[in-house]
């Protein structure tokens, strides 16, 4: 390999390496220590753990938990809500046993000191909604990243992991993970018995409203790069439910959150013209997917969904009305800290362009699609379910393994079980943990061994970029446009461009169809083979490489899959313009499929959906 | 608002660099000082506004959509406790919010390690680390396997 074969390698041995330091990682590495006093725990982290994933920038609420010991909530009511608002498709097993653990959770970060709010009458955790409470979470990430840190062996961070390796001589088995180091350019092969994968779903798959200086303002964290999704697929474990992207209605711009403004300042929306609209459209929408209109919440789809009818009728921009609310001085303080708190440059959008809520209603819009397994939406890995409560067709195995020996999952990684947010991915992390600890201990001496040959190849694979562009580079005068390389942006643009005009984005008003899919594909397939032609100036741009690969990976699974479900299952997030309606009678299911690295093809299959909760 | 990086201020230290969850915070080659090399893929998260020790970096909105003249400042003081921002608008309104981020010390979570080591049934139940203690309500929920329903 010439130019770069003198990069040096690191090998890290472990029992069991934790792929992720967001929330779900850290709440597995936490557990695996618990259960695992004498293993060798390992977390792997693209960035640095005290502030990576989702929760980063912090959060100004927990959106899933029970209160079971003020008898406020069930876990079974949990389960009901997540399956109305998913429309009927959710695996139940895993819902029922994130909300069953949930409280624990939350109860330990208080006790690790995140600053809850109180009501002041009853002493309880202050509710933004039935299942929201309302916290101080600036230090949100940092206090549940200090527990890990504590809880692990080794935490590296500035890795990124490109691959999993699979055990010599059982293909179906995991046996570890390759990726280099951001900082040093060192490769690195992290050899364990059981692998968590805890990496981040999927934005920028699809392109943003914003594509100049903003486009790093969408609303999912940019660095959310579909490792959650590559990297089990590569290795062909199953998928479920990959075509159910998420679309957020959020405030203009800065994609700012509306939960509170919505549960707790009771703001509500309008039309241009002051009018009430999403009675409007309730019996258009029945039309289309039947009694669930009726369900109470409103589907998150559905309410997208008469956002953009109504739009689409000439009556935009929709706004929140805050002007009432905001009147009121803690209401106030409340609405500015929750921008604050989350997502400061929706503070920023209304500072610089003198949007005083007080005195003027915001504009809502409809964000571009996502793939996530935690939000209202449950993309992700098909994983066995719970030994004491799963159906026999859901369980193969371990709790949270996939259908790869050894592989575990949590958080944005594992499909079928939609609102999760942040206290249910670090509990799904340590549900996984336990599960692992179990596998490693159940294996005895019987370890998996790396492959050589295979961690050999990747790494010429994983460093190509930098060698592509060194050779590459010499052909031009300067700039970036070169016949022989793509710069890792470019690759980007590409994909988001795909993903938007065929797969359903904003350009296309998230329409898509059987052709547009084909023609989709066709050139997602075009898109992956010039990935072996991505050109990288620097290890930062072998990171947006590989990150690309990823998310083209990912968007491959999404296409295929909103192919194969032929019906209009979650109007608000796409639409399948040839089967417009959502069709109970043969699409009450799950979608799952596997990507077969041997011949590179895709295979698509069904299974039930099993009701255990009435 | 991406970040940018007041020349002045700035000594080099690398704290944002380290922090910055996109990496796009780096020290620049010539200047020995940090920059944002890639603004648009910046989601204003401010963790490097926050860890910068001269308090050397700002955030101008994105210029797609954020006219001049604005400004979101934070100060995050671990030692007391709070995250204090000023917002300015364009029009030179302002508005400050101070909020407490931590109850506890930092360092001060124990491991899990310290904790007594589980034995026997407690690997094969359902249970978790500090269940049922920290459920609060006696014993973890279960279904009855006898009660479900397929379809």
């Amino acid at each position: 390999m010439g130019l770069f074969s003198r990069r040096k390698t690191v090998f890290v041995d472990s029992d069991i390496l934790v792929i992720g330091g967001g929330m779900a990682g850290c709440g597995a590495t936490y557990e695996a220590r618990y259960w695992g006093r004498d293993l060798k725990i390992v977390c792997v982290e693209k960035a640095n753990i005290e502030r990576s994933g989702a929760v980063a920038q912090g959060l100004y609420a927990i959106n899933t938990y029970m209160g079971m010991r003020w008898g406020e909530n069930q876990p079974e009511d949990h389960v009901r809500y997540a399956r109305n608002d998913l429309l009927g498709l959710v695996r139940e097993d895993l819902g029922y046993d994130i909300a069953r653990h949930v409280d624990s959770c939350v109860h330990k970060f208080e006790e690790w000191g995140l600053p809850m709010m109180r009501d002041p009458e009853t002493g309880r955790y202050q509710r933004e909604g039935k299942w929201q409470i309302m916290i101080h979470g600036e230090s949100y990430k940092p206090i549940v990243a200090e527990a890990a840190c504590k809880a692990a062996t080794e935490v590296y961070n500035r890795i990124m992991v490109t691959h999993l390796l699979t055990d010599k001589t059982a293909a179906n088995r995991v046996a570890g993970a390759v990726g280099f180091n951001v900082r040093t350019g060192d490769f690195y092969v992290f050899r364990a018995t059981a692998v968590i994968v805890c990496a981040g779903g999927a934005s920028h798959i699809y392109k943003p409203r914003a594509v100049g200086e903003g486009m790093g303002r969408t609303w999912y964290a940019p660095w959310s790069s579909a490792s959650a999704y590559a990297l089990p697929i590569l290795v062909g474990a199953k998928m479920t439910q990959m075509e159910n992207r998420i679309v957020l209605t959020r405030f203009k711009d800065g994609y700012g959150p509306v939960g509170a403004y919505f549960l707790h300042l009771k703001t509500y929306t309008e039309n241009a013209y002051g009018e009430e609209y999403e009675s409007r459209w309730t019996e258009h929408t029945r039309n289309l997917v039947g009694d669930y209109v009726d369900k109470h919440p409103v589907p998150t789809c559905l309410r997208n969904h008469a956002l953009l009818e109504e739009q689409k009728a000439g009556r935009g921009p929709i706004r929140m009305v805050t002007k009432e609310a905001f009147q009121d001085p803690h209401k106030e303080t409340v609405g500015w800290e929750n921008l604050l708190g989350m997502t400061i440059g929706q503070a920023v959008v209304w500072a610089s362009q003198n949007i005083d809520p007080k005195h003027t209603n915001p504009e809502l819009t409809t964000s571009e699609p996502y793939v996530m397994g935690s939000h209202a939406t449950c993309s992700g890995a098909w994983a066995s379910g719970p030994e004491d409560c799963a159906p026999d067709d859901y369980q193969w195995g371990y709790n949270r393994m996939m259908t790869v020996d050894g592989l575990f999952g949590a958080g944005d990684t594992i499909g079928g079980a939609a609102h999760k947010f942040s206290s249910g991915s670090f509990t799904e992390g340590r549900i996984a943990a336990k599960a692992a600890v179990n596998y490693v201990n159940d294996l005895g001496r019987d370890r998996p061994v790396v492959s050589e040959t295979e961690y050999q190849r990747l790494k010429k694979v994983i460093y190509q970029p930098l060698e592509n562009y060194a050779v590459g580079r010499n052909e031009i005068v300067a700039g970036t446009v070169s016949p022989s390389y793509l710069l890792p942006m470019q690759g980007l643009q590409r994909l988001e461009k795909i993903m938007d005009e065929y797969v359903g984005g904003i350009g296309a008003n998230y329409i898509t169809n059987e052709p547009l899919l084909t023609r989709g594909l066709e050139l997602l397939e075009m898109l992956r083979e010039d990935l072996d032609h991505l050109g990288a100036e620097d290890l930062h741009q072998l990171q947006r490489a590989w990150e690309l690969h990823h998310r083209v990976v990912a968007s491959e699974s999404v296409t295929h899959h909103t192919m194969f479900r032929t019906e209009t299952r979650w109007p608000g997030y796409y639409y399948r313009g040839d089967y417009p309606k959502l069709n109970d009678t043969d699409w009450h299911c799950f979608t799952l499929s596997r990507f077969d690295r041997e011949s590179g093809t895709w295979e698509l299959e069904t299974a039930p959906v099993h009701h255990i909760i009435d | 608002m991406p970040t940018f990086v007041y020349m002045t201020r700035c000594d080099g230290c690398g704290h944002c660099v380290d922090i910055c969850p996109s990496d796009i915070m780096h020290i620049d080659p010539k200047y020995r000082r940090a920059l944002n090399i890639e603004p648009s893929m910046c989601w204003e998260c401010y963790s490097c506004v926050k860890a910068c020790p001269q308090n050397a970096i700002d955030a101008r909105g994105y210029a797609d959509f954020a006219p001049l003249g604005h400004s979101v400042r934070v100060l995050r003081e671990e030692g007391k406790g709070t995250v204090s921002w000023k917002i300015k608008f364009r029009d030179g309104t302002e508005k400050d919010f101070v909020s407490p981020i931590r109850t506890t010390p930092w360092g001060s979570i124990k491991s899990p390690a310290d904790y007594d080591a589980p034995t026997g049934d407690s690997f094969t139940d359902q249970q978790l680390a500090h269940e049922p203690e920290f459920l609060k309500v006696g014993e973890l929920p279960t279904l009855d396997p006898a009660g479900q329903e397929t379809d």
